[in-house]
């Protein structure tokens, strides 16, 4: 069985944004650039299905400029077997990624797909349930555990009561929680070979998509800031604070 | 054209989240109704009726709408859809797993996680964890949206809508929920409580985290948790608190051992005063906080709870 893994560039998780002061959206300029870690945590759970032996190949594939192929690389270092880019601007709405990414499913012939539950810039959460919808296959998102049998697949996911586990069947396309599993760091040898490893790029017109946005970014401002406050002395002091000032106690 | 409301609920229960959900709708349009799709739920479609704004429950039941499985309820709602202009639900795990499932089957790009209503095709929404407000005009024929319930109060619930039956969809079959750990608590919930306390990877140990409960309990506060204390096991997943977690507001939020990672403000910073308990001066989450308090946890919290 072949597993795709869309993964997608992003602003590394640890670095704080800035947003442009006229308002179009937030400066990328210079900033680092990482996988999505949610993408890593699918990444990684493909590649341990492949060393299990469950799975035969690990496809990666993103959508966007050559600008994101170092990030590519990034999880070709960590064990995926080759990647596909599809080449077009850097970001595209989920729903045209979707659709995107079912042209691809249909042409490698996959039979699991795993992706991130949300990406760490938009925080849409809608990619992965998408494609399902697109390809009239099932879906477990939210994933913290991943058993498969044959073509039968247990998924515990991560709700908001607590935890669920649903059976489905393959193929299916599952999205990733924090705690699934840790991803592995590339090592050295591993990234000298990902440099020769394929790296196939499709034009966006041979997947006969029409991207066009739905959503106009009309303004992207920063948030109310929260006025700072004191620091108090004692569990005394904090308890009359509480109580007589702020009176949420 | 009408507004579709998604209602969330176990089948004996509204869910809060659905109050919330119904505010933001009834600024989007006039006509708001309410969809419950569920297994006997004819308590929950009378709840649902009396919430105020709502124009009209629309109740759909069947056995397969018991788990609420999401390729059950994307065919229901598809098949409702040509009716309504803006189908809409809680930004849940549950409204998360189904809408952009129902928006790509209508091909319409969801709108995610809303804040603000500024018109009806014009929304605001946090992106980058909160670090940076969008505001998004949407062009498609039918708005799929989520909201994110602490962006709107609840609604008030002394309506009194009428119900109409609707013909369950054909079971689709492919996914079933075998098994669910729900965590089971006397305290209120996460998501909407007045007030919560909560304990990071400072609090230790699961056992160290009764000095947490305690203090909740002394506050009749709902417990919540940063990453690292769920990723260490100290309390369940449904716990954390952040970008990736339950998003709160509550009047009070006590922060206590956590560092305040943008992740973890991410889902807290909108509450109405925090308090940061830290042995750390330099933590982060002190420039969040209306009231720092510079100390070991595990002398503060004891001398809280004997003081309060
Ligand atoms: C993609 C992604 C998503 C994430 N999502 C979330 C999320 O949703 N929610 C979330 O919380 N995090 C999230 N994180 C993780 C986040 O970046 C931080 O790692 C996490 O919030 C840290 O938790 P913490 O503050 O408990 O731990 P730490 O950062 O280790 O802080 C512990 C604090 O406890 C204090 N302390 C220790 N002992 C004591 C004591 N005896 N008395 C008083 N203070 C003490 C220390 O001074 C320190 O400040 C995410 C990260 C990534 C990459």
């Amino acid at each position: 069985m072949k597993i795709l893994v869309p993964v997608k560039r992003v602003i590394d998780a640890y670095v704080s944004i800035r947003v442009k002061s006229d308002g179009s959206g937030v400066d990328t300029n210079n900033v680092k650039m990482s996988l999505n870690p949610f993408c890593e945590i699918a990444l990684e759970e493909a590649i341990r299905l492949k060393e299990a032996g469950t799975a035969s190949e690990v496809v990666l594939v993103s959508v966007g400029s050559g600008d994101i192929d170092t990030v590519i690389r990034s999880g070709l270092a960590m064990g995926a077997d080759r990647a596909i880019r599809v080449d077009a601007e850097d970001d595209l709405e989920p729903l045209a990624i979707a659709k995107i990414l079912k042209h691809v499913v249909e042409q490698e012939e996959a039979g699991l797909v795993i992706t991130g539950k949300q990406s760490i810039d938009g925080d849409n959460n809608q990619t992965g349930q998408m494609l399902s919808a697109l390809l009239d296959w099932p879906q477990a998102t939210f994933a913290s555990e991943v058993a498969l049998d044959g073509s039968d697949a247990k998924v515990t996911r991560e709700i908001d009561g607590g935890l669920e586990t649903v059976a489905l069947s393959l193929p299916a396309v599952v999205t990733t929680d924090l705690r699934l599993n840790e991803p592995r760091y590339p090592t050295l040898p591993n990234i000298m070979k990902a440099k020769k490893k394929p790296l196939d790029v499709i034009a966006l017109a041979d997947t006969g998509v029409d991207a066009t946005k739905r959503n106009t970014v009309v303004n992207v401002s920063p948030p109310e800031e929260r006025s700072a406050g004191i620091m108090v002395e004692s569990v005394e002091q904090l308890i009359d604070k509480l109580k007589n000032e702020a009176k949420v106690i | 054209m009408s507004i579709l409301v998604i209602a969330e609920h176990d089948n004996s229960e509204l869910h809060v989240s659905t109050l919330n959900t119904v505010t933001a709708a009834t600024q989007m349009g006039d006509d708001v109704h309410v969809l419950v799709a569920g297994s006997g739920a004819g308590d929950v479609a009378a709840q649902a009726a009396k919430v105020s704004g709502v124009g009209k429950v629309v109740h759909a039941d069947a056995d397969h709408y018991k788990d609420a499985v999401t390729t059950e309820l994307s065919d229901l709602i598809v098949g409702l859809a040509g009716d309504y202009s803006h189908i809409v639900a809680g930004a849940t795990t549950t409204g998360k797993d189904l809408m952009p499932r129902v928006a790509a089957l209508l091909d319409s790009a969801q709108i995610s996680d809303i804040i603000a209503v500024d018109s009806a095709d014009t929304f605001k929404r946090p992106i980058y964890a909160g670090n940076a407000i969008a505001t998004v005009q949407n062009a498609d024929a039918k708005k799929v949206i989520t909201v994110r319930p602490t962006g709107f109060d609840a609604a008030a619930t002394d309506g009194s809508a009428e119900v109409a039956t609707v013909e369950a969809s054909a079971e689709n079959g492919s996914t079933k929920v075998v098994g669910r750990e729900l965590t089971v608590s006397e305290r209120p919930d996460l998501g909407a409580a007045s007030i919560v306390v909560s304990g990071g990877r400072g609090v230790g140990s699961a056992e160290n985290f009764k000095i947490i409960e305690g203090l909740a309990d002394k506050l009749g506060a709902a417990v919540g948790a940063s990453r690292a204390a769920v990723d260490a096991g100290y309390v369940p997943n449904d716990y954390q608190v952040g970008q990736t977690g339950k998003v709160v507001a509550p009047n009070l939020y006590v922060a206590v051992g956590i560092s305040g990672a943008i992740q973890h403000l991410a889902g807290m910073k909108d509450s109405k005063v925090i308090v940061a308990i830290n042995k750390d001066e330099e933590a982060p989450i002190f420039q969040v906080a209306d009231y720092g308090l510079v100390a070991d946890l595990f002398e503060a919290v004891p001398e809280m709870v004997s003081q309060l």
